[in-house]
């Protein structure tokens, strides 16, 4: 055998061993999406087409959270292009109401009553006012977030946008897209806006 | 039957929330919100501490004698018994079966957790509807279902036993691996996955510390005290309880009792935790 024999075969056993090996992976998932479809069903507001991925979702569940780095960027401005301000531009709302809605770990599970506004569950996650000591650690801190950042319509812009759909900023972040997931409305993202930002709110305490 | 158990009882009967709830020492309980701080919280150290203290006295006894007492000597309506069942050490073998499973069993041509199996046996040789069984999957305040009770002596019997799940026949190998795409799959309103909230060190919900599932060290955090005795409320919940209410938190629709996906992610988790020993069935808060 010529060594271009040689390569050629080299090259086809290369590829027949890596199908093998990508329908091996390939088969568990889609073993594994198959039987969820077939075995979660609908519970109060909880509809069972949500065990179906979306596009995002999708390609942050076959990348293990790490897309490509263009794929990335391209998915994002997707997300940003999708982010709906409030028409009257106001995106400061009540720091107090924030505080309400942070506390509150309700919304979207099979328990919640439907029509009923959900929390957002912010203290599940973060550390953001100084009272409250039960706060978990799963995102960062956001104690002094305006502090730190100022109240600049800049940060007000992008803070609105990060509670709206965290995905437009970090494409596989573990924060869920409360906006665009109609888990928060305009005005319950403005409250916590104003929870984050506004210089009379604990949070930017001394 | 021990003396402390016959007063267990006997408190249960008048009112078993109650009867624990008055045990329990309110200022150790509740330790001054002011007190959680980063790190392991002082309100689950307080609850670690009080935890040890019930174990000696746990109420899950209660549910065990009543589980034991069904496989012993209760007959189906063809007069088949529990004898019968084989929970993959052979038929009417109890003793270290629990932290066996999830594993092959060659009758049914598929993998079973404890759980199902139980079912499956209770339905095959005692009579159980299945229908009924899926109608009331769980305990709550007023019914604790006899399956539930039956899983727990089961449970028992596998007490300061270390879990050893197999992971040999393929169909073993495939709940496996598929458990663990489902423990990583981000799905519903909020893209949560399991791993989102249990796929790192160190992290907490709230004041609640999660445990690093995909850690074998951690990973039996999820399988220790279970089933467990639920003090607020008083009756015990099984393993597929609490996958379902994690399920339901993860803003997923409910998955069906005693189905694949839960066997396929307890098969993963356990699997995981295997070499770890398992103290029984336990208290819950």
């Amino acid at each position: 055998m010529n060594d271009m024999n040689k390569t050629i075969v080299f090259i086809a056993a290369a590829l027949a061993s890596s199908a093998a090996l990508a329908d091996e992976i390939r088969n568990y998932r889609a073993e594994a999406v198959a039987m969820m479809k077939r075995d979660f069903k609908t519970r109060g507001g909880a509809a069972a087409d949500r065990v179906h991925e979306d596009g995002l979702q999708a390609v942050c569940n076959r990348t293990s959270d790490n897309p490509p780095k263009a794929l990335a960027e391209r998915l994002e401005k997707d997300q940003l292009e999708g982010i709906k301000y409030p028409a009257d531009g106001k995106l400061l709302g009540d720091w107090k109401e924030g505080e309400k809605i942070a506390q509150s770990g309700r919304g979207m599970t099979w328990t919640d009553p439907a029509g009923v506004p959900g929390g957002g569950n912010c203290y599940n996650c973060h550390q953001i006012g100084p009272q409250e000591t039960s706060f978990g650690t799963l995102g960062p801190s956001l104690y002094q977030y305006g502090k730190l950042r100022g109240n600049s319509p800049e940060i007000q812009k992008y803070t609105y946008g990060k509670i709206w759909n965290a995905k437009a900023f970090n494409l596989c972040s573990a924060m869920p897209r409360f906006g665009h997931a109609g888990a928060l409305t305009e005005q319950q993202v403005r409250h916590l806006v104003a929870l984050l930002l506004d210089p009379a709110s604990p949070v930017n305490s001394k | 039957m021990k003396p402390r158990l016959i007063t267990l009882m006997a408190a249960a009967l008048i009112s078993a929330p109650l009867a624990v709830h008055a045990q329990q020492p309110a200022k150790k309980a509740a330790p001054p919100a002011k007190a959680a701080a980063p790190g392991k919280s002082a309100i689950t150290e307080e609850f670690e501490k009080f935890r040890e203290v019930l174990e000696e006295d746990n109420p899950a006894e209660l549910f065990e004698a009543k589980g034991e007492d069904i496989w012993k000597n209760r007959k189906g309506p063809d007069g088949g018994s529990m004898a019968q069942c084989d929970l993959g050490l052979g038929a009417g073998v109890v003793k270290g079966a629990y932290v066996r499973m999830p594993r092959y069993f060659a009758d049914v041509g598929g993998v079973m957790d404890a759980e199902r199996r139980v079912v499956h046996c209770m339905v095959k040789y005692l009579g159980y509807q299945e229908a009924d069984i899926l109608r009331q999957p769980f305990s709550n305040d007023r019914v604790t279902p006899d399956h539930v009770s039956v899983i727990t002596y089961v449970a028992g019997q596998s007490r300061n036993l270390k879990i050893a799940a197999p992971k040999k026949h393929p169909k073993e190998i495939a709940a496996y691996e598929i458990g663990r795409e489902i423990f990583a799959y981000r799905a519903g309103p909020y893209d949560f996955s399991c791993a989102t909230c249990h796929g790192d060190d160190g992290k907490r919900i709230r004041t609640q510390d999660l445990p690093n599932l995909r850690k074998p060290d951690q990973a039996i955090r999820a399988y220790q005290g279970w089933p467990g005795y639920r003090m607020t409320g008083g009756f015990m919940l099984t393993q597929q309880w609490r996958m379902n209410d994690c399920f339901r938190q993860q803003r997923f629709p409910e998955p069906t009792y005693l189905s694949d996906s839960v066997t396929a992610l307890l098969a993963y988790m356990t699997v995981t935790a295997n070499g770890q020993v398992y103290k029984g069935p336990g208290i819950k808060r």
